[in-house]
């Protein structure tokens, strides 16, 4: 009985609602635009010399790399966006952006989608001015999407799918059947030592460093800044 | 590559260090930064204002003048500056260019002397940022429309080579073009008026016969079926013309105009061939009806008449939806005032369509008072239907003229837009293709200058560098990585789709090659295999590396279709080779050239002997037997080294 009378008078209410709206129409203010543009975070990195400290850079690549990274993103940050942006223009015969999701996710430390220049000069220490060990294991980081200490055939299969992209379509020879997946069964025939199905940093590292022409390749990026 | 992003170069290098591991192939060496110059400000004097800037900024576009050694002779060596002889308030934007990668148009600068100042300096104004782009455009087409009106006279001088049908199909679409076109125009014109005039004057009673008003028509009969047959004549001839004289008659049968021409002319013939007879006679009154289509036959001449038309089809979802909504009140209001006066006698509601007469003309705010409801009821919808008549209808109609003038304006403005979009597109397309294909043209000399890098002396081979800029080969050095990396090459367009055929004819062509190289095949990369395989063909001896570009004979066994097809693409070659004997013996001698190269290249990295240099030159004094066993070797080294 009770929760008659009260949906009564949510009825009465209600209809008590529509009618007034009827009468004076239902115009509601413009809602104030209170959307507090969120792009306009700046951020400036810490100091030269605490990031001379940290990175195996001289101040004078620093000042190099910084105004180039300034250039591009005056914000101080690069998004994800504009990350796959600028790594586009360098690979107009193919698609760029899977490959650049990739290395975005292993130059954001922190994981919150945006790269600062500490982050960014991080990466490029070790990369460049890194031990074997240390390049070994930023390459593992790589392609190690999910971040769970192995390198599974999935893991592996959208890495070099993703490269396969980069490259386009017209090639030659052209790329017909599965190449990629092939790829990956070469790759896992040399780096799973136990055949387990996955990869460790271990054999990885082990694998990489048995491998000449890998070595030797990896010292050629020496002298890139 | 968009040069904006060159400070990014470095990155995307080190990058590349997460390809290694996946790698098939080894990947080929860095280029080195031969002057390792440091990076310095440069001092520009344009006209007396000094602008400086760091030396790699302007060296991100090597193709315009301040990026390449064009600058050098502007260079002041007192005063250790560049001057420059040009106007400092344009230099503004174009420096502006190289720091931000984004050309700005300013808005006080006058469009010729703009363009001036970019052709100086080597930029071409396409790449114009979009927020500037539509302005310059703008400004580009008026002062080209204003020049132009003083070359109009000319334009309409008969072109020498104008057959007569031509001619007369641009005299019927442009009466100014001649005197006879324009009198044409105008006879036309005013055969149309007097049809028209004729038509209606037919039907004005003049004067009695026999106690009965008659139409001027059955009064005149003969006059009239006089001038109307002269009009008749008149149009059918000028049907018949335009008919022979259009460029496509097809096309010009189906358009709008002549199926007016077509139904303002027919009623006549019909009515010519029907007979005086009582049934049909009432179906050729009608028919007289499509005379007044004529007067559409104004629009050739009116081009007011023309825009209308267009702006109303253009509108014509608003139009619909003015229609629809009008529709719908009025079968709402029509139903409703029926019932509510279904009670009163003699009403005139006797149907709900008969009420729709009422709803319309009380809507419309017309009140023709034929009809008016009679019970309290029906006066109160009745009143209500009037207001919401209001509404309905001059809500709608300010939306509908706004939307004619926006709609025309944005029609036009869209159309210029598209049409200069295309274009834009166009070039943008051409620009970007020329960096895709300027890494395989590289590709193609690079090869050739690695292999001197070796022989060559240092002049000859500083000079040969200096063709493509430091940043240049950085980049064709990473996408060489690239390739290596999957073990495909990069290759333009049409030579994938040769290779595309060739691949139907491949199976059939494997089994002539030496099976010492096909022996090679498993473990080893797609592209050591491939490379081998190229290899056992017979290539025939030099007598010395650095000869190797312009001395080799035709080899008899390069007469497969796809190697021809091959060469045959890979036509343009610059001037830094320096053979100089015909294009068959260099495309053959560099399909040769290349593929020895390609091996040297290989065998160089992996092997990294001391006798690296006389290898080499052991290869190139080899006979062509000889170079299937030196592939051997060089690809189980690969084999040993890779463990792939």
């Amino acid at each position: 009985m009770a929760g008659c009378t009260s949906r009564c008078r949510q009825g009465v209410l209600k209809f008590m609602q529509s009618l007034r709206r009827l009468v004076f129409g239902t115009l509601s203010k413009d809602k104030i635009d209170d959307e507090l543009e969120m792009t306009m975070v700046c951020h400036r990195p810490e100091g030269l010399e605490q990031l001379e400290a940290q990175t195996n850079f001289t101040k004078r690549e620093l000042q190099v790399l910084y105004r180039g990274f300034k250039n591009e993103c005056p914000s101080g940050v690069v998004n994800e966006e504009t990350f796959k942006h600028i790594y586009a223009q360098f690979f107009p015969h193919g698609d760029a952006s899977t490959y650049a999701h990739y290395l975005f996710n292993a130059f954001d430390s922190t994981k919150n989608g945006s790269i600062k220049f500490e982050d960014f000069v991080m990466g490029l220490s070790l990369l460049l001015r890194g031990s074997t060990r240390e390049k070994l294991e930023w390459t593992f980081h790589l392609y190690d999407i999910n971040r769970d200490g192995y390198i599974s055939r999935e893991e592996m299969t959208e890495i070099v799918r993703a490269i396969y992209d980069m490259m386009g379509k017209y090639t030659y020879p052209a790329l017909k059947g599965d190449v990629p997946k092939q790829h990956v069964d070469a790759f896992f025939q040399k780096m799973d030592k136990n055949k387990d199905g996955v990869v460790t940093l271990d054999e990885f590292v082990l694998a990489c460093q048995e491998d000449e022409t890998m070595m030797r390749s990896m010292q050629l990026f020496e002298n890139v800044i | 590559m968009a040069s904006g992003v060159a400070a990014w170069l470095p990155f995307a290098r080190a990058a590349a260090i997460g390809w290694m591991p996946v790698a098939n192939c080894p990947m080929p060496i860095a280029p080195r930064d031969h002057s390792k110059r440091k990076d310095e400000l440069i001092i520009l004097n344009v006209s007396g204002r000094r602008f400086q800037t760091w030396r790699t900024t302007l060296e991100r576009y090597p193709d315009t003048l301040l990026g390449s050694s064009e600058k050098e002779f502007f260079y002041n060596e007192e005063a250790k500056e560049y001057f420059f002889d040009r106007d400092p308030d344009a230099f503004r934007s174009v420096l502006n260019f190289y720091r931000t990668g984004k050309l700005h148009y300013p808005r006080y600068e006058c469009i010729s002397a703009y363009d001036e100042e970019l052709a100086f300096f080597g930029i071409i104004p396409e790449i114009i940022g979009d927020c500037c782009y539509e302005e310059y455009k703008d400004r580009k087409r008026e002062n080209a429309e204003r020049l132009m009106d003083d070359q109009e006279e000319n334009k309409d001088a008969k072109l020498p080579n104008m057959t007569f049908r031509e001619t007369m199909w641009r005299a019927f679409e442009n009466p100014h073009t001649s005197t006879m076109a324009l009198v044409f125009y105008y006879v036309t014109g005013f055969f149309i008026a007097i049809s028209v005039i004729t038509n209606v004057v037919e039907t004005v009673p003049c004067g009695y016969k026999s106690q009965k008003d008659v139409p001027c028509g059955e009064r005149y009969t003969v006059a009239f079926f006089c001038m109307d047959t002269a009009c008749v004549m008149i149009f059918t001839v000028e049907y018949l013309l335009r008919l022979f004289a259009a460029p496509s008659r097809y096309r010009f049968m189906r358009s709008v105009m002549s199926i007016i021409d077509v139904v303002a002319i027919l009623p006549y013939y019909i009515g010519l061939v029907m007979t005086d007879n009582e049934d049909v006679s009432g179906a050729f009154v009608t028919l007289r009806v499509f005379r007044v289509f004529r007067i559409f036959k104004f629009s050739r001449h009116s081009q007011g008449l023309r825009i209308l038309g267009y702006t109303l089809k253009s509108c014509a979802s608003e139009l619909g939806f003015l229609l629809f909504s009008l529709t719908m009140a009025i079968i709402i209001f029509a139903t409703v005032m029926f019932y509510a006066e279904k009670g009163s006698s003699s009403s005139k509601f006797t149907s709900i369509p008969a009420s729709f007469w009422y709803t319309i003309v009380t809507m419309t705010t017309l009140g023709y008072g034929d009809m008016v409801p009679k019970t309290i009821a029906g006066k109160i919808f009745g009143s209500i239907c009037s207001l919401s008549g209001v509404l309905v209808i001059a809500l709608p109609v300010p939306v509908i003229v706004s939307n004619f003038s926006r709609i025309y304006h944005q029609n036009q403005r869209a159309d210029k837009r598209r049409a200069q979009k295309k274009a834009r597109l166009a070039r943008i397309r051409i620009a970007k293709k020329g960096s895709t294909t300027a890494y395989l043209q590289t590709k193609r000399n690079g090869l050739l200058n690695e292999l001197l890098d070796l022989t060559a002396s240092e002049v000859e081979q500083q000079h040969l560098n200096k063709t493509s800029s430091l940043l240049e080969s950085q980049h064709h050095h990473l996408l060489h990585c690239l390739e290596k990396t999957t073990g495909h090459e990069f290759v333009d367009e049409q030579l994938f789709e040769q290779n595309c055929l060739e691949g139907a004819l491949q199976p059939y062509r494997s089994h002539s090659r030496t099976p010492s190289a096909s022996s090679q095949d498993g473990p080893t990369g797609t592209c050591c295999s491939r490379r081998s395989k190229r290899g056992s063909t017979p290539v025939p001896n030099a007598s010395q590396p650095h000869m190797l570009t312009h001395t080799l004979p035709q080899s008899p066994g390069l007469q497969e279709l796809s190697a021809i097809n091959i060469q045959c693409a890979e036509q343009q070659l610059h001037g830094s080779s320096r053979s100089n004997l015909n294009m068959q013996t260099n495309e053959v001698d560099r399909r040769n050239t290349r593929q020895q190269q390609q091996q040297v290249t290989t065998a160089i990295i992996s092997v990294q002997t001391p006798s690296t240099g006389s290898s080499a030159s052991d290869e190139d004094h080899d006979h062509g037997l000889g170079l299937p066993s030196v592939v051997t070797t060089a690809s189980s080294n690969v084999i040993k080294v890779s463990a792939l």
